[in-house]
This record gives structure tokens, C-alpha cells and sequence, in this order.
């Protein structure tokens, strides 16, 4: 079953077209890893899917919910409602965290499941211990982010947003803003949730670790996908451009 | 006049000055915060209006705006006013004054914080006015404490300006203690009260900013 299902998404910034009729679906259990260089569209995609900006044509729906669709060669957006139980499907990790400074890691992790799902604050908590266990964070709970370095608080994030149950998570070069040793860590943790068959959407420029964990892989270049498949085509790409990237990436 | 006389005269005042200061933060504080919603909002006459609002507080002086709201509703509209006025015309005065300030410093802040904090909180599912009362507010407050506290040190001596229309707050006593006795007596302890004052503003933000240091 598809959980996130995009059909010939456009999008553009005033004149420029920054999404050409862009196709995309992720199944339960798959981990996508979106390639392709600067420019190319990767996060203006991710945007979209997550309803951080409005499309301006085609049609984005999550398991039986239709965030937005077609009508009169306009996008069409849902009621509030619905885009609220929309956005209880997926999870956002973003390249820099936005942790709330204010916060301490244990209410980053809590306040969207207590404040927003109005969920136990007892149960919530539990949960959220887990799951900065399983991030490797348990003595940082009572912190805040800045004593945390780059690579604890992008855990706290992926805790944050694991905390609300989402069907399907999605990053955002998730260890761009990190040094190298901080990178593996992270990528660490977001391994082992495909290991557990957790859902991602994840745009990342460490082609290793796309061909480690991805299921499916696509290539973006000038707002279209030129080429898609098993993590075999970064190997073995068949496109030019996809090699041209690659090799580039290499040298 | 005995020394003791003139305290007590002055001490008067004082509590005047301050029940202006009181006033005024009471109103310009959360006044400011409705001035800065307007000055970004989305509806370009309003935005408008109030920018130019704001440029006009800015932009002239105090004492001026004080003498219109005092003088302003006879002259302009015969509507007559009672002795009580004075006292509230001052306080209107310097909070439509203040609102102005205070609304660039909000201003300031909220377009400050990254867009990024509003992002987060969308997609986690936070309503509006939770994002903003609960995840915007609160780091605003932190980063414009310190412009806020200018403004308050400088509210304190403006409360002065109100002896243009001769309300009997300390500096009005003082000038007229000092007049008819030919001392300056008077201005030395109003100089001392204005420090003292500011002293304690100053310490009782910076006890606040300590507060919020938690976090940067
Ligand atoms: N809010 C915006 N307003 C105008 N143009 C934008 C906006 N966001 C993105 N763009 C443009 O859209 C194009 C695609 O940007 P996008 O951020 O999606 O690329 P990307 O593939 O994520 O690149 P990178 O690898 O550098 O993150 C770029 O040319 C960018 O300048
Ligand atoms: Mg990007």
C-alpha cells in the first residue's frame, strides 16, 4: 500500500518552474533516497509533500486522504480538517533541527504529542524516554538544544518528530550542517529505523549511505526525474546526467 | 521651605511619576504588540496606516504629541474637559507614544526569529496562535529584552515632559519649588529620584534577562 502518493506535481516560483510534472510514490516500509545536484528541485519537492508550500498543479495524497488535487488546471487544496489529519501522517527533519531553543530536549520531544494530539502527558512521556534511549540521548533529557553539538540535536529532531507516530518521515539532508563524525551518528540512527521498516523520504548527498539503506532511488535534475530506481543506479546509472552527477560527486 | 517640606512635596510627585510610568507600560506594552500585528499584516491599508502612524509618534516630539491630546479635544471638537483630564492625557499621550517604539521593537523580534521555528511547529500540527503564543513569544521576549529595557530607562525621565501641560508630577513640583524658593535643592533630589528609579528598572530587567539565559 502506498503511503505518500505525488501525480505531476508543478510548481514554480514566479517565472521559474522549479517542479516539471514530477511522479512519486512511497510504499510502506520503503526507504526513498532522492539524489541529484544543487538547484534541481530535491527540497522545493519535500516541501510540497509536506504542505510547507502549495503546489500549483497535479495531486498529493497520503494513504486514503487527498491533501490536494487537480481541478480547472489549478491546485486544489482540502479543508483544514482534512490537512490536519494529512499532516498527522508524516514527520519532518530539516537540515539545520529547528529544535525549539526554549525547550528542553524532553519537551521537544513531548509538547506536539501532549499539546497537539492532547495525548497523556504520563504515556507521552514514557515514550519520549524511549525514544531518546534509543537515540543514544537518555542523560540529555533535562538539557537544552545549544549545550547539545549538531549531531545530538539532529536526534532530538528525528525523537521529535518520531514521537507523533508518523506513517512516513521525511529528511532534508539531514547531516549537511554536520561535521563528518557527527554525520555518522546520524545516519547511525536513521539506519537502524529502516532496519525496523520505518517509512522514508530521504534527499541526501552521501551516496553511500543512500545505497545502504534506500529501496528505491531517484536522480532529480532541473525539476524532473531523470532517472529512478534500486540503489544499483548509483553504480550503474543508465542516464548521462545521472553519471555526469555522480562522477562529479567522485572527482 | 524646610528640607523636609520640599521631600515631602517632591515625594508627592514622585508617586505621580510613577503611577504615569505605571500606566504607561500597562497600556503601551500590549498596545505595541496589536501596533506590530498591523504594521505586518497582510492587508496592505492597514499596514499602511499604521506605518504611518508609527512615523508620526517617531517622528515628532513628545511634548508636542502631549499638548495635542491635552488641548486637542477643545480646540478641535469643543468637547470640554475636566480637571481629571490632565492625568489622562498624559497617560493617553505617552502610551499611543510609546505603542509606536515598543511595535518596531516586536516588529524586530518576531521577524527575527528564523522562519524555520514556524515550519517546524506547522508540520508537527501546532495551530497558529499556539505557534505563536507558545514557540514564537517566548523567544521574541528573550531577544528584545534588552530594547525593551532602553525604553523603559528613557520612560522614566520622559515622564518629565509631563509638566508641559503642567500636570503635578515631580519634575512640575520640582521647577516650581525651585523658582519660587530660588534653590536647586529640588532638581539635585528629582536627580536623584530619576537614578534611583532607573537603578531598579535597570537591576529588576536584568534579574529578568538572567532569567531567560537559560537558552541562546
Ligand atoms: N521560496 C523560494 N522562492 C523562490 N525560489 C525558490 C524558493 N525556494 C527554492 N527556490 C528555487 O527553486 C530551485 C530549487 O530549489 P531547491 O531548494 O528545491 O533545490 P535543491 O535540489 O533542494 O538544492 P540543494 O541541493 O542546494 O538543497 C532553486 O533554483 C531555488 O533557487
Ligand atoms: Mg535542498
Amino acid at each position: 500500500m502506498n503511503i505518500l502518493s505525488m501525480q505531476n506535481i508543478r510548481k514554480s516560483f514566479g517565472e521559474r518552474e522549479v517542479l516539471k510534472d514530477i511522479s512519486l510514490s512511497v510504499a510502506e516500509g520503503q526507504v526513498t533516497a532522492i539524489i541529484g545536484p544543487s538547484g534541481s528541485g530535491k527540497s522545493t519537492l519535500l516541501r510540497c509533500a509536506t504542505l510547507l508550500e502549495t503546489i500549483d498543479g497535479g495531486s498529493v495524497t497520503y494513504l486514503d486522504k487527498t491533501a490536494a488535487w487537480e481541478e480547472g488546471g489549478k491546485a486544489k487544496y482540502a479543508s483544514a480538517q482534512v490537512l490536519r489529519e494529512v499532516r498527522s501522517c508524516f514527520g519532518l527533519v530539516f537540515q539545520n533541527f529547528n529544535l525549539f531553543p526554549h525547550f528542553s530536549v524532553l519537551r521537544n520531544v513531548m509538547d506536539a504529542p501532549v499539546h497537539v494530539l492532547g495525548r497523556n502527558k504520563k504515556e507521552v512521556e514514557e515514550e519520549a524516554v524511549a525514544l531518546l534511549r534509543r537515540m543514544g540521548l537518555e542523560d540529555h533529557a533535562a538539557n537544552y538544544p545549544c549545550q547539545l553539538s549538531g549531531g545530538q540535536q539532529q536526534r532530538v529532531a528525528i525523537a521529535r518528530a518520531l514521537a507523533m507516530n508518523p506513517k512516513v518521515l521525511f529528511f532534508d539532508e539531514p547531516t549537511s550542517a554536520l561535521d563528518p563524525e557527527l554525520t555518522a551518528e546520524v545516519l547511525k540512527v536513521i539506519r537502524a529505523l529502516a532496519e525496523e521498516k520505518m517509512t522514508m523520504v530521504i534527499v541526501t548527498h552521501e551516496m553511500n549511505f543512500a545505497k545502504l539503506v534506500a529501496d528505491h532511488v531517484i536522480f532529480m535534475d532541473g525539476g524532473v526525474i531523470v532517472e529512478e530506481g534500486g540503489p544499483g543506479i548509483i553504480d550503474d546509472p543508465s542516464h548521462a546526467r545521472t553519471r555526469a552527477f555522480l562522477n562529479k560527486l567522485e572527482g | 521651605m524646610a528640607l523636609w517640606t520640599m521631600v515631602q512635596t517632591l515625594a508627592d510627585g514622585m508617586g505621580k511619576s510613577i503611577l504615569i510610568y505605571v500606566c504607561t507600560l500597562a497600556g503601551a506594552l500590549p498596545l505595541g504588540l496589536l501596533v506590530a500585528f498591523g504594521r505586518m499584516s497582510r492587508v496592505k491599508p492597514l499596514q499602511l496606516i499604521v506605518k504611518f502612524y508609527i512615523s508620526v509618534m517617531r517622528g515628532t516630539p513628545l511634548m508636542l504629541q502631549l499638548l495635542v491630546v491635552f488641548f486637542g479635544p477643545y480646540y478641535l471638537f469643543r468637547i470640554p474637559t475636566g480637571s481629571s483630564y490632565r492625568f489622562v492625557a498624559v497617560v493617553i499621550g505617552f502610551i499611543l507614544n510609546y505603542a509606536a517604539y515598543f511595535a518596531e521593537i516586536y516588529r524586530g523580534g518576531i521577524e527575527g526569529i528564523p522562519q524555520g521555528q514556524r515550519e517546524a511547529a506547522h508540520v508537527l500540527g501546532y495551530s497558529r496562535s499556539r505557534t505563536f503564543l507558545t514557540i514564537i513569544l517566548p523567544q521574541v521576549v528573550k531577544r528584545i529584552l534588552p530594547a525593551v529595557t532602553n525604553e523603559m530607562i528613557t520612560l522614566v525621565k520622559d515622564t518629565s515632559l509631563a509638566f508641559a501641560i503642567s500636570y503635578s508630577e515631580m519634575f512640575t513640583l520640582a521647577k516650581k519649588i525651585a523658582s519660587s524658593q530660588s534653590t536647586l535643592m529640588p532638581f539635585v533630589i528629582a536627580g536623584v529620584f530619576y537614578y534611583v528609579f532607573n537603578f531598579i528598572v535597570a537591576f529588576l530587567m536584568e534579574r529578568c534577562e538572567k532569567r531567560l539565559a537559560y537558552y541562546n
